[in-house]
Formats: structure tokens, sequence, C-alpha cells
């Protein structure tokens, strides 16, 4: 008779449970895996049908996201003489030289600028908010939990309208401060009822111990409470980093110039040359900044939070 | 160290009072119980001495000085949580630390301080260590460690063995004792284990739905108990109530439950209408020659002693004798009672009248 264990799964279940996980995470990888690889094509090998799985890999993407060009005669050519670095060559097999830098990195700095300085500033009023919320007696503290999550049920693009004019009236209008305030405005009930959560698991008596030990309430919250809440806070960061980096509708309707993000901005390099290789190109380096900044906060996701200090 | 004065000290919370003019006196240097069932307000009386609650109304004098609305951090009294609490983010030596840290202390006598501390505790050896592994009995001296190390006015300590093994609390109430004596300081203790209390305490004050029932030492709160309350609470089993009708006035020194009469101690209170007579089961002797007569109904055998407890006409009791005496169940037994330590209670207010007696230990509580 074999053995049999409750807690501990047989081989073929872990077989099972193996196989639905790889190919989960080839369905949900393949659309990622296609736009880097994208990125290394050639344009016409881009468009080849049925698509090239292997190709000769190309920097032509990366050189076209960053760069604008202007095409020249043979003879204009000529007289400038032959390319001398591996961009200049890459572009010259088209008979064209580079003019100067695309917009795309302005437009990558006006997404690190909004995307971070929104979710700080989410953080930051959430966790105090939060922290009101858990800790004092708030009037009408279920009302306003309800109130604060309501915002959340519609599509924010629901009032795109009336932000629009909003912002049109307060000068908001393709600024920085104004996709802050708007990104802010819609994390924010998110941060709020996450980190309320959070910190409504951490014992109350680690403060009291911290006021008796000779600390004020605002000290007890920072070194005593805050270090306990990094794991909320780390996800919740993650949350609203993710929302406001990847938001689109918003930032088509309010940005243009100035503070246009990315997400607009990287369906404009298609341009007229179908170039879908600086796309893919654009859409990659896009991504970088979340993946890093979702490892480096990983550490703290996966901590538990009060590990065995309080016995319940 | 410090003398701690309550004074008509009130918490209300919404429409519920959870403490209600409760006035009592800690001295300095005294291990002082706060004993009581859950949710009479001895917790919330503790919080309010240490400042993590404030008062509706009322007096806390610390030392003379009025601190009822002071903060917690102005006070300088140490807690010691049921829960510990210590910090989890740190280590034992920082957890210890951390009060001093507060003060300004330069590190270097902070250190010392510690490492002081940590040898009066004997947790010398796992100060680098964080809290998160430690034994709930490592814990507990940690969080005492906490409390020592800034040598406060006073400590106060909401169940601290609450949270231990039955085997451990026995130990560690030793130790904490021990600590006490050696260091005598002014100790204000929580409990609702009336044993613990009795065990550890100077003084005990017994609370029930926010009031101050008794307050005086073990001996005489078990002795002479205030209320009908206090004689419940306090002992194992709890005082015996016989009930019967009467009038008492001040010189009475006898009472007639159902015919018999029962010799008491000269009474200087006046009481009538429904009464009961309260009585300690060591203070019940089987004595064939009585008129009291009981049906035996059960024996608990304890080891040196036995429980015997006996159907009478006034009610039920339950008598302590030793376990050498053979009593059989079903059997009839004659009853009598140590006239020098019996109470009557008031049924209607559930106050001890008056005796010769009690009247020395009740005029001061």
């Amino acid at each position: 008779m074999s053995s049999f264990s409750v807690t501990e799964p047989s081989k073929g279940q872990k077989w099972f449970a193996g196989i639905v996980v790889v190919v989960y995470a080839l369905i949900t990888l393949m659309p990622l895996v296609w736009i880097i690889a994208t990125g290394f094509k050639s344009p016409a090998d881009a468009i080849a049908y049925p698509p090239k799985v292997i190709y000769e890999p190309t920097l032509e993407g990366y050189v076209n996201l960053f760069t604008t060009r202007t095409r020249m005669t043979p003879e204009a050519l000529e007289d400038i003489g032959p390319p001398q670095t591996w961009y200049d060559r890459i572009v010259r097999q088209y008979d064209m030289v580079i003019s100067g830098p695309s917009r795309y990195g302005e437009r990558f700095l006006n997404s690190v600028i909004i995307g971070f300085g929104s979710t700080f500033l989410s953080i930051f009023l959430g966790t105090l908010a939060a922290y009101a919320f858990s800790r004092y007696r708030v009037p009408l503290k279920d009302d306003l939990m309800f109130f604060i999550l309501s915002t959340r049920m519609m599509p924010p693009i629901a009032v795109a309208i009336p932000i629009f004019l909003m912002f049109r009236q307060l000068g908001l209008s393709d600024t920085h401060l104004g996709m802050i305030l708007l990104y802010t405005a819609v994390n924010l009930s998110l941060s709020v009822w996450l980190l309320k959560g959070f910190i409504d698991e951490i014992p109350i008596e680690y403060e009291e111990a911290a006021l008796i030990d000779g600390y004020t309430r605002f000290q007890a919250f920072y070194k005593v409470v805050l270090p306990q809440a990094t794991t909320g806070i780390a996800s919740t960061a993650i949350f609203c980093l993710i929302f406001s980096w990847n938001e689109y509708a918003f930032a088509v309707l309010l940005t243009s110039g100035t503070a246009q993000t990315a997400p607009p901005f990287i369906p404009t390099i298609i341009g007229v040359g179908k170039d879908w290789p600086a796309v893919a190109a654009g859409t990659t380096l896009f991504l970088v900044p979340v993946m890093v900044f979702t490892i480096l906060l990983r550490k703290h996701l996966l901590r538990g939070i009060t590990f065995g200090a309080v016995r319940k | 160290m410090a003398q701690i004065v309550i004074n008509n000290l009130r918490k209300e919370f919404g429409s519920f009072t959870a403490v209600q003019s409760s006035s009592f006196t800690i001295e300095d240097g005294e291990f002082f119980m706060l004993l009581g069932p859950s949710g009479c307000g001895k917790t919330t009386t503790l919080r309010m001495i240490a400042g993590l609650e404030l008062p509706t109304s009322g007096q806390i004098l610390l030392d003379g000085e009025d601190v009822a609305q002071t903060r917690a951090s102005a006070r300088d009294i140490a807690f010691v949580f049921q829960m510990f609490a210590l910090y989890p983010h740190m280590n034992v030596r920082k957890n210890i630390s951390y009060p001093l840290v507060s003060q300004g202390m330069a590190r270097k006598d902070v250190r010392c301080k510690v490492e002081e501390v940590a040898q009066i505790l004997d947790i010398g050896n796992i100060l680098d260590r964080p809290v998160g592994g430690l034994s709930s009995g490592d814990r507990q001296r940690v969080a005492l460690g906490r409390a020592i190390v800034r040598q406060p006015k006073a400590f106060l300590m909401d169940e601290p063995l609450g949270a231990l093994d039955a085997e451990f609390r026995e130990r560690m109430a030793e130790e904490l004792r021990a600590l006490h004596d050696r260091m005598g300081a002014t100790t204000v203790y929580v409990t609702h284990d009336q044993l613990e209390a009795m065990q550890m305490g100077d003084k005990i004050v017994v609370m029930n739905h926010g009031v101050v029932e008794q307050f005086g030492t073990p001996q005489n709160i078990y002795d002479w108990p205030a209320t009908m309350f206090v004689a419940d609470f306090i002992g194992s089993p709890p005082m015996n109530f016989l009930h019967f009708d009467g009038e008492l006035k001040p010189g009475t020194g006898s009472v007639r439950l159902n015919d018999v009469d029962v010799a008491i101690p000269v009474q200087a209170g006046e009481a009538g209408g429904k009464l009961a007579l309260g009585v300690r089961p060591e203070h019940v002797v089987i004595d064939e020659t009585s008129p009291m007569r009981g049906n035996v109904l059960a024996t608990e055998y304890l080891g040196t002693s036995q429980i015997i407890s006996v159907a009478t006409q006034s009610g039920n009791l339950k008598v302590r004798a030793p376990s050498s005496q053979i009593v059989a169940v079903d059997s009839q037994v004659g009853l009598s009672f140590k006239q020098g330590a019996l109470t009557i209670f008031d049924t209607q207010t559930g106050k001890a009248v008056l005796s010769e007696a009690n009247r020395e230990v009740l005029a001061n509580g």
C-alpha cells in the first residue's frame, strides 16, 4: 500500500501543476517575446508573411526610435562622405542621414516624472489617510471610506470631458503637474484602501509601546508603523506605478507636447514608413522601468509583515 | 520611583462607562494588583495611568503631580504589554535601547545600560538576535528589559504572563516578583487570575463593572471581603453563601438559619431582610454534634485536602477538610462554622455588614 499524505502532492499532481504553469507562462509571455523580437528585425522582416522566427537581428529599429532622418540625393550623400559610425551606416542603406534626435527620450522622461511623481504622491497621501482611518475615531469613517472607493466604480475616462474642461480652465493641460495630480487622484482611492488594510494588520501596541518609550505620535508613526508597513507600501506603489505608467486615454486627451508621456507617443513613431521595429523597440524600452521597479520591491512583497513578533 | 494616587478616576467611551469614579493609592515600591474579570475596567485604569487613554474626569497623582491629561511620553512610566509588543524590525539590543535613544542618551552609555539589564534578566546571549525567533519567555524578558532599562517612575504590566505557557508562568511570576523586590520599583499589575494576584501582590484592588469593589492586602481581601462579588471572585472554591431572612443590629452575636442558631462576630452595623452568611470552605468543620445538618453530595480529592459538597436547608456549601477525614456520599453530616471568620452580607446591596471582626479592614478600604 502506498503512503498517502495530505500536505505533500503526489508526483502526478506535481507534473500536472508544472505543465499548467508552463502553458500559462507561454501564453502570457508570447506577446512580450513577439514585441522584443520585432524590435530587432528589419522593417521588411517585421511585416514578412509568414512571420519570420529566424532572422538576422539588427539595431535599425532602435536607431530609428531615437533619431529623425532625412532622405538625400546620391549627389548630396557623396558630398558628405562615407558614414562615420555604426548607426550612420544603418541609415545610409536607405539613402538617409541622421538629422537629429527624436522626441522619444523626452517623452520617456515625461513618463518617468509623471509616473513616479504620481506614485510617490499617491503613497504619501494614501499612507497618511490610511493611518488616520485606521487609528483615529474619524466621524462617518465607513461612509468616507465608501465614498473614496466609489470614485473607482466608473471608468476614469467617463469623466474625461469635465476633466478636459477643468484642466483647460486651470491651465493644467499638457503640464507635468496636471498629469501627476490626475493620476494621483485616480490612484489615491486604491492606495488608501490597500494601505488601510495593511496598517490595520499592524498591532496598535507597537505604537503604544513607542509612546510609552518617550516618542511622539508622529515619531511612533514614522519609526515604528512605517517600517512595518513597507510590504504594503511596496505592493501599493507597484500598482500605482503600473497604472500611471501605462495610462493611455487621459494622456492622449490631455497632453500633446511638453508633458506628453510615452504611451501616446509610441504609436506616432510608425509615421508613414510602417516602421514597426521602431515601435516595438520603443515598447520594449518602455517596459524596463516597471520591471526594474517591481524586481527591486519584490523582496518586500514576499516578506511577511509581523513575523512572529506578536503572539496572537 | 513614585507613589501613585488615583482620585475619582472616570472613563467613558461614548455612552459606556468603563471606569466609575475609582480611588485608590499605590505606595512607593509596592507591587500592586488590579484584579477583576474581563471587561471590569482594570486594563482601562492601567492605560489611563500610562497615558494611553485620557480619563473623562479625575486625577492621577504621580508623586503629587497631576498627570491625568499629560502625554504618555512625558510621564516616565514603563508599560509591559500582554503581547509583548517588541518592535519586530529591530533586534533584541535595539528593542531594549529604544527608550534610551528617545532620551538622547549617548551611545556608549546606552550600550552599558543595555548590557547591565541583559545581565539582570539573563538574556546577554540573545542580544543580537532578531526578536522574531525568540521563545515567549525570552520575549517576555526582552519586554521587561525595555521597561526597566530607563528606570522609570513606575512599571505598568497588562497581564504580562497571559501569553505564556502554564508551566512557564509559574517561573516567570517568581522572576517578576524577585525582580521587583530587587529594584524596589512601584509596579501596577493587571490580572484576571486571583491566584496570581494573591501570590505576587502587596496590595490588590478588585474591580467589577468599572467599580472598585475592594482595596487592600491579599489576606485582608481574602478574609474580610467587602462585597459578595469579592467573596465569590477570590478563593477557589469561592466563599459559601447561606441565604436567610433576618434583622441585624449593632451588638447582634448570632443569626437564625432555618431554626438553627449560628454564632457570628458581634455586629457593628445594621441590616435587615434578605441576608447571606458568608463562610470560606476551610472555615466549615464537619462536626457531628452540631444542630446544622446536611446531606453529602460529592467529594473531590485534592491530595492533602478534599472538597466536600453538602446540601443544607439554607443552600449548598463546600467544605475543605483534611483528606484523611472519611465522609460517605449521601450520608448526613453535622456542620459548624468558625465564628470569628464569618461575614454577613446584605444581598440587596451585595455589601458586607460591618462587624467587630471586619470593621478595621473595611474602614480602610
